[in-house]
């Protein structure tokens, strides 16, 4: 085997990761260096990323063999370019958010920054090698390093997020233990856990009901994993009730990890046929993100709550996505990833403007954000940008992604999924132009209400700190860079990485 | 009709022994309403999964994957395939038992917290008292 290997991988896991046991000592010796060496960390392992981001394009594949034990007996760490365009996804917003939340975090949890940086690089570790892994048992280790690293930020506020946490745990736990029973199911099978090796075992494996019973436990567990429709009820309560940096946190990463893991288990362990044929799953999913993007927006319009409004927008942003793999061609799987990547950011980027305005001025509900252009100038400029890419208005990544998705629904023949994705797109402009109307509009939005409440006086210029400003604005910047660099994103990254044997 | 059913009871039990354990956890996370109530089922739901697993190695009769004399000695020494019991899965569901305890160290610190700010950990009542404290 003259796999190309490196080492780069293990660095951007083992960065955060021995950082974060590092911290509470740390902390419990000399306090203020806790979140700058954090900061560094997540810095060292953004570098590493973008460095073996560089050798995949010009090399290939990374390998990297844990022990050094060569595949199929140890574990293996594999980066190709769709992993690392995930990995440059996940350490450049965890260097943004860690940045911005050293602020919120004092303001909103104080005394408990320590615990929350190391915690956050634990998860930041997870999430890394949740992507980069080539093992399924790994994988599910990961994916419980992860998912514990964010039970414990969701609850670290206190209070109901505490409530939310525990429902997160019951139901986080569940599609874990499913997918350790699809793994027991497949080695039974195939008496291996590596995914290329899988991959060649598979195939003539495929009538059998240990692997469809496998595959379908696979598919429920990351499902629940990711929030898909019915299974996204942990979802609104973790994400609306957490710190604000950590609800950036978890929808910027937590759930667009899921569904990457789904698109490697579906279409690299297993071929696209046996996804789209054996088992007809993509279309099932496809349909379930239909209805996902149709319900949740719905249910975001009903909110008044900033965040909880946010959250259910969330869960029909995974709908895209999912219906992006169930399209399973060529330029829905385009789209689907694109959207991964233009969600995480334009709600990362929206999490942090909630947080924001907390921050400065401690609102939550929708229809008291009246005047906020006013205060907040440049925040109500980061959320409107952040608002015009969900929408999907051309210069920004959104309207990239749905193109794409649009065009896959197209090739499918499938108008219906066209329809929905326009539905959904219009929905998605009521619930946001309706905070932009308060923000920019706040005497018209008064007399919209009836004009009960009075227009606020002279309104005094507030914003947040700098350090709260940058990450709120380079997010912008990248929502838009993606629209622009939206060509090279797909031909770079994408294409290489799509699998053979969609259809076109 | 029953005899046929009474052998696969018998020849796929551990398959029957699993799928049991589970519903019993499944049943106690979403019928009951005690928190704790929930975590144990979790825990169940959790454990039945280890022990199906495990139970894929059974072997009736089979030795320990030890090689006699090492890997360097004549190959008429190493164990023949059948003879040993495969320890990868045993090995995988250690680290799941691990994890699990985790998993379940993080809930039980989550409901000492909850008991704390609720004094409750009664579905309905915490609910209730959560609205109120907003």
């Amino acid at each position: 085997m003259n796999a190309h290997q490196s080492a780069l991988p293990i660095l951007i896991i083992l960065a955060p990761l021995l950082t974060s046991f590092a911290l509470p000592v740390l902390g419990w010796w000399y306090r203020p260096a806790v979140f700058p060496v954090a900061l560094i960390a997540l810095t060292v392992s953004c570098g590493t990323a973008i460095v073996a981001a560089r050798e995949v394009l010009v090399n290939g594949p990374l390998h990297y063999y844990l022990g050094g034990w060569a595949p199929p007996w140890g574990v293996e760490l594999r980066i190709d370019s769709l992993g690392a365009l995930m990995l440059l996804l996940i350490t450049v917003l965890t260097l943004l958010i860690g940045i911005y939340s050293k602020k919120s975090v004092v303001k909103e949890i104080p005394s408990k920054d320590v615990p929350f940086y190391s915690v956050y690089l634990v998860m930041v570790a997870g999430l890394a090698g949740l992507v980069s892994t080539a093992d399924m048992f790994n994988l599910y280790v990961f994916l419980e390093i992860t998912s514990l690293a964010s039970y414990a930020l969701v609850s670290i506020g206190g209070g109901a997020a505490v409530v939310s946490a525990f429902r997160y745990v019951i139901l986080g736990t569940v599609g874990a233990a499913f997918y350790l029973l699809a793994v027991g199911y497949l080695y039974s099978m195939t008496g291996s856990l590596n995914m290329a090796d899988l991959s060649r075992i598979l195939p003539g494996l495929y009538d059998s009901t240990t692997v469809l019973v496998g595959f379908a436990f696979f598919v429920i567990g990351i499902s629940i994993k990711m929030a898909l429709f019915p299974m996204h009820t942990w979802l609104p309560g973790a994400y609306a009730n957490a710190p604000s940096a950590v609800s950036a946190l978890l929808a910027a990463t937590s759930t667009k990890v899921a569904a990457y893991v789904l698109v490697r288990v579906m279409f690299f362990v297993f071929e696209p046929r046996f996804s789209i044929e054996v088992i007809p799953v993509t279309t099932l999913l496809g349909w379930m993100g239909a209805v996902a993007m149709i319900l949740g927006s719905v249910m975001a319009i009903a909110q008044s709550d900033f965040k909880r409004m946010l959250a259910y927008s969330s869960v029909a942003q995974i709908g895209y996505i999912v219906l992006g793999i169930g399209l399973a061609n060529t330029a829905g799987f385009t789209g689907g990833i694109l959207h991964l990547i233009n969600h995480a950011f334009m709600k990362g980027g929206l999490f942090l403007v909630a947080g924001a305005i907390v921050y400065r001025t401690g609102l939550r509900e929708i229809r008291e954000f009246r005047g906020l252009s006013l205060k907040m100038p440049v925040t109500a400029a980061t959320f409107a940008v952040c608002a015009l890419a969900m929408v999907g208005i051309p210069p920004t990544g959104g309207f990239f992604s749905k193109f794409y998705l649009i065009l896959g629904a197209i090739d499918a023949g499938n108008w219906v999924f066209v329809g929905v994705i326009v539905l959904s797109s219009v929905l998605a402009l009521a619930y946001l132009a309706n905070v932009l109307r308060y923000m920019y509009f706040p005497g018209e939005a008064a007399a919209g209400r009836g004009g009960e409440l009075p227009v606020p006086g002279p309104i005094i210029r507030d914003e947040v700190p700098w350090s709260m400003l940058g990450p709120m604005l380079a997010v912008a910047a990248g929502i838009v860079l993606l629209g622009v660099f939206s060509g090279e994103v797909v031909g770079q990254f994408i294409e290489p990485s799509t699998p053979d044997g969609l259809a076109r | 009709m029953v005899g046929t059913l009474f052998d696969f009871v018998i020849g796929h039990f551990n398959t029957v022994t699993y799928i049991i354990l589970m519903m019993i956890g499944f049943y106690a996370m979403t019928g009951k309403t005690n928190l704790v109530k929930k975590l144990v089922g979790m825990n169940i739901f959790q454990w039945s999964i280890i022990l199906f697993v495990v139970s894929l190695a059974a072997k009736r009769g089979a030795t320990i994957p030890i090689v006699v004399g090492g890997p360097d000695q004549n190959a008429e020494r190493v164990l023949d395939v059948a003879d040993y019991v495969n320890p990868l899965p045993h090995v995988l569901m250690l680290t799941a038992i691990v994890v699990g305890v985790a998993v379940t160290g993080v809930a039980l610190a989550l409901l000492l917290r909850i008991h704390r700010r609720y004094g409750t950990l009664e579905e309905d009542e915490l609910l209730e008292r959560v609205r109120t404290s907003e």
